[in-house]
């Protein structure tokens, strides 16, 4: 017979409880640290945008314009929430929550530090695939629910859009494994200390930048939402805070592609190079620094580059990433096996 | 297989937070803020004019034709990852074996490249 | 283990109800939505049997991209389902044949499970820990080697398949002005500009 009060002490208390707080705990040192980077992205998008056409970007609110996020935020919180009267009520507020909700949860499997990671699991990289895969329903929903024509065209050339850069970025990935040898994140930078794979898969690296903003719906690859012809696409009957859980999703989605450039190619949380001032810095700082740097590119390119035009969008995807992928692959998986290189 | 567990029990943890921190934004926006809907606040967008007709209606077929491709070419890279993982141990035949696949994939490619499958217009 | 089992529960109330729903839902739209969400739950199941490969691949393939497909069909196609559903009755002896055979081929598989010799060889050689030979590899070790001609049979169908994706929806449109990037890239200077020397006041 077991002792109600020592097995509550006892197995409860240490089988359950403590494992799911520090769970929480960990959740929470992830999930706040990536609000507050979303909302600095915002600033930072508009203060490098701005300096970039010589202008001076938000500089009112507060100190260099430091808390325009957080007056956003407040701005957006305190909104009404509009519900169009032709839309499916449940799905039009799921959609934004859905953006969300997936833009956070994939960082479950991303390693912050070596053995810094949530979930540890051996597919990683598919759970991310998979993650991102699922992206696209926010926008469908979104798209369908609001029962609104802008909505629906925006929703519509964007799910186009996504799968057809998604392919691409799944050969990318399967170049990137073939050399590793494993599904696990943190197996791919380990394999990295020797040389950081941008160098050796040059071309995937570009190829994947360019699928990620295609994929975050990024200029020049904004189309879902240009402004000229759609009026924003397909949140343009979102208010308040569902549009707020859209925008942050999108820019969380945003720092999550820019996470998996640096897990990919530029190795993670490793140094450039392992000698004495630069591996003493912890890796969490280099793989926030990495990211920072594939985020400007971001902002740089949308400061850059004129949107592409649809048809030209879809050529790029399919008839120039999709076959130089592909042959990619093979020619990757010949070398190493002509060579011998394979990971055993 | 119970460490592989518990990695993925925190995954669900964290789509349990996620999904609750989702909810209390929305929930709480709108208890906070005055809610005034009107009929013309809350009819579709469309630059002022009354809205036409209900906007789900028929589109393009090239839309599914791009999703049809996209299912195969996904198929096909479901392939390649375990591939890529056990190439090392499947040696030259696997490698041998996944190019043949691949070819005559590169053959469906070649014949939606010559009908005009992938143009946009 | 207690969470496992709860877990399990969860997840296998959840596809079940949710294939209910696919059934019964009344807007399409709702029931592909449903779809999604038995699918997810499937993969939750996977992952409880330590499937994780299969598990990715399956929210990959079936609700990153055919999901997607019934979606945009069931949003666009504009189908008055009204009158798909007055039909009912006309189809149900169809649909009942079917799930018959269904049936005996769940039925049969089982009973070959069951009856067959070497079922007790296969159950009871060990199968290496997970921590050893993950399942994707174990999948990679088999599928292109052992498996190889059921392999190269699925790239035989998913080639039919695309030749049939285009034959069935490929229209070409006659007077389409399209962009040749290849002409454009390939015109030079010389052929396109004439420099011409115009007299003050004399027009060309």
């Amino acid at each position: 017979m077991v002792n109600p009060e020592t097995w509550f002490e006892g197995v409860w208390w240490s089988d359950y409880v403590l494992p799911t707080g520090t769970i929480v705990f960990f959740i929470l040192c992830i999930v706040l640290p990536l609000l507050i980077s979303v909302a600095y992205l915002t600033l930072a998008e508009r203060k490098v945008i701005g300096w970039m056409q010589l202008r001076k970007g938000p500089n009112v609110v507060g100190p260099f314009g430091l808390l325009q996020p957080f007056a956003d935020g407040a701005k957006l919180f305190l909104k009404e929430t509009i519900i169009p009267a032709g839309s499916s009520r449940f799905l039009f507020i799921f959609a934004p929550m859905l953006t969300f909700i997936l833009s956070l949860v994939a960082w479950a499997v991303i390693p912050f530090d070596a053995g810094w990671v949530l979930a540890d699991i051996n597919v990683g990289i598919l759970y991310l695939f998979a993650i991102s895969s699922l992206g696209v329903y926010g926008i469908i929903i979104a798209g369908w629910a609001s029962n609104s024509k802008y909505a629906f065209l925006g929703a519509l050339r964007s799910a186009a859009q996504m799968v057809s850069y998604e392919v691409s970025m799944g050969f990318v990935i399967v170049s990137v494994l073939l050399i590793v040898g494993s599904l696990n994140l943190s197996d791919i930078v380990e394999k990295q200390k020797t040389v950081w794979f941008f160098i050796p898969m040059f071309p995937m690296f570009v190829i994947f930048f360019i699928s990620a903003l295609a994929e975050t719906n990024r200029a020049p690859f904004d189309l879902p939402e240009a402004e000229a012809e759609l009026v924003s696409g397909y949140n343009v009957e979102y208010s308040a805070m569902t549009f707020a859980l859209f925008f942050l999703g999108e820019y969380a989605n945003m720092i999550l592609m820019s996470g998996m450039t640096a897990v990919l190619f530029l190795g993670g949380w490793l140094p450039p190079v392992d000698i004495a001032p630069f591996n003493l810095i912890p890796g969490v700082i280099w793989f926030a620094l990495k990211i920072a740097f594939v985020l400007f590119c971001f902002l740089w390119v949308r400061a850059t580059f004129p949107r592409y035009r649809y048809d030209q969008l879809m050529r790029l995807g399919w008839k120039v990433f999709l076959p130089f992928t592909l042959f990619w692959v093979v020619a990757t998986a010949g070398v190493l096996v002509a060579f011998d290189w394979l990971p055993k | 297989m119970e460490d592989l567990l518990s990695e993925y029990f925190a995954i669900l943890v964290f789509l349990g937070i996620a999904v609750g921190l989702s909810v209390v934004m929305i929930v709480a926006s709108m208890i906070v803020a005055r809610q005034h809907p009107d009929s013309e606040k809350l009819s579709a967008y469309e630059c002022g004019f009354e809205a036409f007709d209900d906007a789900r209606s028929r589109f393009d077929v090239r839309f599914y034709l791009v999703t049809l491709l996209f299912i195969i070419f996904d198929l096909e890279v479901a392939f390649l990852f375990p591939w890529a993982v056990s190439l090392g141990k499947i040696g030259l035949f696997g490698f041998w074996s996944m190019v043949v696949f691949l070819g005559i994939l590169t053959i469906g490619f070649v014949y939606e490249w010559r009908k005009g499958a992938l143009e946009w217009e | 283990m207690v969470v496992q089992a709860l877990a399990f529960y969860l997840f296998a109330a959840v596809t079940v109800a949710c294939g209910v729903m696919v059934i019964t839902a009344r807007n399409p739209v709702h029931a592909v939505l449903f779809l999604i969400l038995a699918f997810f739950n499937a993969a939750g199941l996977f992952v409880l049997q330590g499937a994780e490969f299969l598990a990715m691949i399956l929210v990959i393939v079936y609700v990153g991209a055919v999901a997607v497909l019934f979606l945009f069909v069931v949003m666009m196609l504009d189908v008055n389902f009204a009158e798909l559903r007055a039909g009912f009755a006309k189809y149900l002896p169809i649909g009942a044949v079917i799930s018959l055979i269904l049936l005996v081929e769940l039925v049969l598989l089982g009973a070959g499970w069951a009856f067959n010799s070497e079922t007790a060889v296969i159950a009871s050689s060990p199968t290496p820990p997970a921590a050893d030979v993950h399942n994707t590899e174990a999948l990679g070790m088999l599928l292109y080697t052992k498996y190889v001609y059921l392999f190269q049979g699925a790239g035989m169908i998913l080639l039919v398949a695309m030749v049939g994706a285009i034959v069935l929806t490929h229209r070409v449109r006659a007077g389409v002005k399209r962009q040749r990037i290849g002409d454009q890239v390939a015109r030079s200077s010389k052929d396109e500009v004439k420099v011409v020397k115009v007299q003050t006041g004399s027009g060309i």
